[in-house]
């Protein structure tokens, strides 16, 4: 099988799968049944200064359901870990010594000051950890003190934070970015420029996943009220994916580690993860769910998908995806495509019809017996169509010849690229060369 | 318990009492809320939907599925309810694999169709649950109907006269109303009292009066009738039987499936309930599965269900067919009885069959023969007309009716299994029953 074992800014690991900083890196018994599931490594549940904090005492999660209540998205406010320091140091350098394959990464909050970093990471050098990540992304709670997601919504603390780091440790330093920001590419910037050794992104959203209709409270509800809590799980992911591509398209950024995570559920989100930049994955919200166990399919899924594509290791997927990631600018307006039903995979229920006629361009008829055929004159590729279909497959979009006529507006499909920034109608528009 | 599955002859208590029970439990329990949930999920909300075209009474199916889907089942008893006042009713009773089921466009694409009637059910069961009904009357109008026949047509008919503010009479010859609701369908369809409670949950609109033991050609008479009201709807149903012709017919232990099934639906105690331990049914209906199915599940040792045709031919369902056969019921096609032997005194009773085919002429009873044993015949061979008012013209044995349910007499309305249009279901009475009303409605409103 395929090569999966991962080099991440310096810290191995047997593969590229590992568990965030969350409840299933909260101690040593299930570190230790995540090793011996197969895990590749471990972000240990942040570490605080002592007195450790506490929890609330009712519920603290929410979520999102689709069909069958399957799981899409998960919200928690949950804090730091509430177990003293000296017995997570303890159990950390116990795990570390029966697993010296894994990774053992240790993640870190404590208050925007020298000190308390100087000590903390001396302590953790001290369990023989591979390396540290600082938490500057939870976004509930621990932010109303002024850390978590209050320092990384500051790209100068992230700086400062970072740079402390770095001049007080010689394990390697993860920077951990909230999404809860406008530009992703500034707080990263600002790790590089701290001296970070790789940045893993997203921490969790802000969100509040219900309201309680009887109480009018927001969910999870606390004896009334509700707080606003971080989400994360298969909803999240395109956000995460997006904020990883951002980072890896940036010029300024090259060479920087990404370890991607948010809404990592199977292999194939952690290939896409990888193949947008990413060095390794973490996931939280599938192993919580699911248990420790599927990372046994993440694994043989990636292998087998490397195996099938003839790519050898990790280094032939990463970041393969990033060349072709642009601006929207830069998209070929002369790549000109009309959905296709198939009708033999059709089964008529009708979907693509009432989306097009209410909602977009009116391009698809209905003719008798219920058969829905696209009018070529009409439609304008969008994807709704596709998009709506329950049956995989069934509409398509093709692209029509250069040299042929598109019936929507008469004129023939170039076979040059051709894109926003020369377009006529551009009142910025170059001439083209 | 004296007797036993082998014992000879027609006898009571050849199961014991749980068995009883447990054979005739509900025969699809009811969805709880979280099957409810995932079943409705697996709808595609499909524009114009099929489902909705195949059901007589043109449910909305998917809004109704996506109210359940969101929480709301009442709102989707409501939206149910709007167009079949019975819907509980045939929520259990509809053939759906041969109506909305069948057409749904995951049946057509997986072979696994949403499902439907027991989305119904759980809609309108939650609805019915809470004691509400849902419609009120319309401010009255002073006009009077009358309605003959309480089966789901004259139900339906007049719920919606009652609903649009007419005053209602509705007669029945029987001592209970619900039709074939009560009288009829299969017990492990309509379990624990439902035909009754439907009804009752039904007069609820109020301004109707029921008055049972009425017959219409014996205690009332349709002149009299159109006299005194202002217009009428006839459901009488087909209170008749087909007879076989056959010899032997008039022996004991040969009797209507109807009557049989009726005094099932009927009993306190089915363990008091006398059945063969062989026993023959003749027909390919819905009656003759019923007949069947349900000797089995008294006890009958050994059932056969004859009918003259092939299974293409057989107006039973599929559905029907193989739950038959699940039971234990031996189907024979292509065969029709010949004459009916045995003793006196009822043993040793059998019936003589001869196969069937299409030959160059169409189809022909062939000379061979072959006899079954049975110490009980049901016949189940078609029910009809009895002894319609004179006045009306018939079609095909039926009272003829036009596309709003207009008799060829003015002034009277028929819907259900006693008038020309559609299919003899429940569903179908309760369209015709409906639009019957609106057009009474539209006619004594102009
Ligand atoms: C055994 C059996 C099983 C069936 N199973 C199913 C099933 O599973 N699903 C399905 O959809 N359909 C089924 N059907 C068909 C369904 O029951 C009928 O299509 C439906 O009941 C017809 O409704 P109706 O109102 O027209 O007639 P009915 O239900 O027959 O009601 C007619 C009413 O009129 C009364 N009446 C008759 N004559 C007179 C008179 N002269 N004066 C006053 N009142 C009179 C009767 O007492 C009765 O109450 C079954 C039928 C039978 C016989
Ligand atoms: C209950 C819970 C607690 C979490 N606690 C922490 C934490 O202490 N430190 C941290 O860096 N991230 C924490 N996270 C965020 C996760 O590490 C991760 O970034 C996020 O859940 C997105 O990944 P996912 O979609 O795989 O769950 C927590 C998440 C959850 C659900
Ligand atoms: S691609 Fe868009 S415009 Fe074209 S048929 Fe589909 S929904 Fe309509």
């Amino acid at each position: 099988m395929a090569d999966l074992t991962t080099d991440f800014a310096g810290i191995k690991s047997p593969n590229p799968f590992w568990l965030a900083s969350a409840p299933p890196t909260d101690k040593e018994y299930n570190v230790r049944r995540a090793f011996e599931a197969g895990w590749g490594g471990v972000v240990w549940k942040t570490l605080g200064l002592d007195p450790h904090v506490v929890n609330v005492n009712g519920p603290r999660y929410g979520a999102v359901w689709g069909a069958d209540r399957r799981l899409l998205g998960l919200n928690n406010i949950e804090l730091i870990t509430d177990r003293p320091l000296e017995v997570n140091l303890r159990e950390i350098k116990q795990v570390k010594r029966d697993y010296p394959d894994r990774a053992m990464v240790v993640s870190l909050m404590v208050p925007c000051e020298e000190d308390p970093w100087k000590f903390i990471l001396s302590q953790v050098e001290d369990t023989g950890a591979d390396g540290v990540e600082l938490n500057f992304g939870c976004p509930h709670g621990m932010s109303e003190r002024g850390m978590g997601s209050a320092v990384g919504q500051v790209p100068e603390y992230i700086e400062m934070v970072t740079r402390w780091c770095k001049q007080n440790t010689r394990m390697p330093v993860i920077v951990k970015l909230t999404p809860n920001i406008t530009d992703v590419r500034k707080p990263a910037k600002a790790a590089k420029d701290g001296g970070a050794d790789a940045v893993s992104l997203i921490n969790t959203i802000n969100s509040i996943t219900a309201v309680d209709l009887d109480n009018f409270a927001p969910e999870p509800t606390i004896d009334g009220k509700g707080s606003h809590g971080g989400y994360c799980g298969p909803a999240v992911k395109p956000i995460a994916l997006s904020m990883v591509s951002e980072i890896a398209r940036d010029p300024d950024l090259q060479g920087l580690p990404i370890s991607g995570i948010g809404g990592v559920t199977t292999w194939r989100d952690a290939a896409e993860f990888i193949a947008l930049g990413c060095g390794s994955v973490q996931v939280c919200t599938a192993a919580m769910t699911y248990g420790f166990k599927i990372v046994q399919e993440m694994v043989s899924g990636l292998g087998q998908w490397m195996d099938d594509k003839g790519h050898a290791d990790l280094d032939a997927i990463r970041g393969r995806a990033v060349p072709n990631v642009t601006d929207w600018k830069y998209l070929n307006l002369n790549y000109v495509t009309k959905a296709r039903i198939d009708q033999e995979l059709c089964i008529s229920c009708g979907r693509c019809f009432a989306a097009c006629e209410d909602t977009s361009h009116q391009a698809i008829a209905m003719k008798p017996g219920r058969v829905f055929e696209v009018i070529d004159e009409e439609c304008v590729a969008c994807n709704l169509c596709v998009n709506v279909c329950p049956v995989e497959n069934c509409i398509t979009m093709e692209r029509m010849a250069p040299g042929t006529v598109d019936p929507r507006t008469g004129r023939m499909v170039e076979a040059e690229y051709a894109n926003w920034t020369t377009h006529p109608n551009n009142p910025a528009a170059k001439a083209a060369e | 318990m004296s007797a036993s599955t082998r014992t000879d002859g027609i006898v009571a208590g050849r199961l014991d009492p749980a068995t009883l029970e447990a054979n005739f439990a509900d025969l699809h329990p009811p969805l709880d809320p979280h099957e409810a949930r995932v079943a409705a999920d697996r709808c595609y909300f499909c524009h114009d939907a099929p489902c909705v075209t195949a059901c007589p009474t043109s449910i909305d199916i998917p809004l109704f599925i996506r109210q359940i889907a969101t929480g709301v089942p009442e709102a989707a008893a409501r939206t149910i309810f709007q167009q079949n006042i019975l819907g509980g009713m045939c929520a259990r009773v509809c053939p759906t694999e041969t109506l909305c089921e069948e057409v749904c466009v995951r049946e057509v694409a997986e072979g696994k169709p949403v499902l439907i009637g027991q989305l119904q059910r759980y809609a309108t069961d939650t609805l019915m649950a809470k004691g509400e009904h849902p419609f009120a009357r319309d401010a009255p109008t002073g006009r009077r109907v009358a309605v003959v026949g309480a089966g789901p047509a004259g139900l339906a008919c007049a719920h919606r006269l009652a609903m649009n503010g007419h005053e209602v009479t509705l007669y029945d010859a029987r001592p209970k109303p619900g039709g074939l609701n009560e009288y009829g369908i299969a017990a492990y369809k309509t379990v624990d009292g439902f035909a009754q409670a439907e009804v009752d949950w039904l007069m609820r609109i109020g301004g109707i009066v029921q008055e049972h033991g009425k017959a219409l050609g014996r205690d009332l008479d349709l002149d009299a009738l159109r006299e005194s009201y202002d217009a009428v709807f006839l459901g009488v149903g087909l209170a008749g039987v087909n007879a076989l012709r056959t010899r032997g017919e008039d022996r004991d232990g040969v009797q209507n499936a109807v009557d049989f099934i009726s005094k099932l639906r009927q009993a306190d105690d089915l363990a008091a309930l006398p059945v063969g331990r062989r026993v023959v049914v003749i027909g390919g209906g819905m009656t003759a599965i019923d007949a069947a199915v349900q000797s089995r599940l008294l006890g009958a040792e050994e059932v056969t269900m004859v009918y003259r045709r092939g299974p293409e031919e057989m107006a039973a369902s599929r559905f029907e067919r193989d739950l038959a056969t699940s039971k234990g019921v031996r189907i024979v096609f292509n065969a029709q009885p010949v004459r009916i032997r045995g003793k006196k005194d009822g043993t040793e009773r059998r019936v003589e069959f001869a196969y069937t085919r299409y030959g160059p002429d169409g189809f022909e009873v062939t000379d061979e023969t072959f006899e079954i044993r049975a110490d009980q015949v049901l016949k189940a061979i078609g029910q009809t007309l009895y002894e319609p008012p004179q006045a009306l013209a018939l079609k095909r044995g039926k009272i003829r009716v036009d596309a709003a349910g207009r008799t060829s007499v003015a002034g009277v309305w028929a819907g259900g299994d006693c008038a020309s249009g559609g299919d003899d279901l429940t569903v179908t009475a309760v369209a015709e029953g409906r639009d019957a009303a609106e057009d009474i409605h539209k006619a004594l409103m102009s």
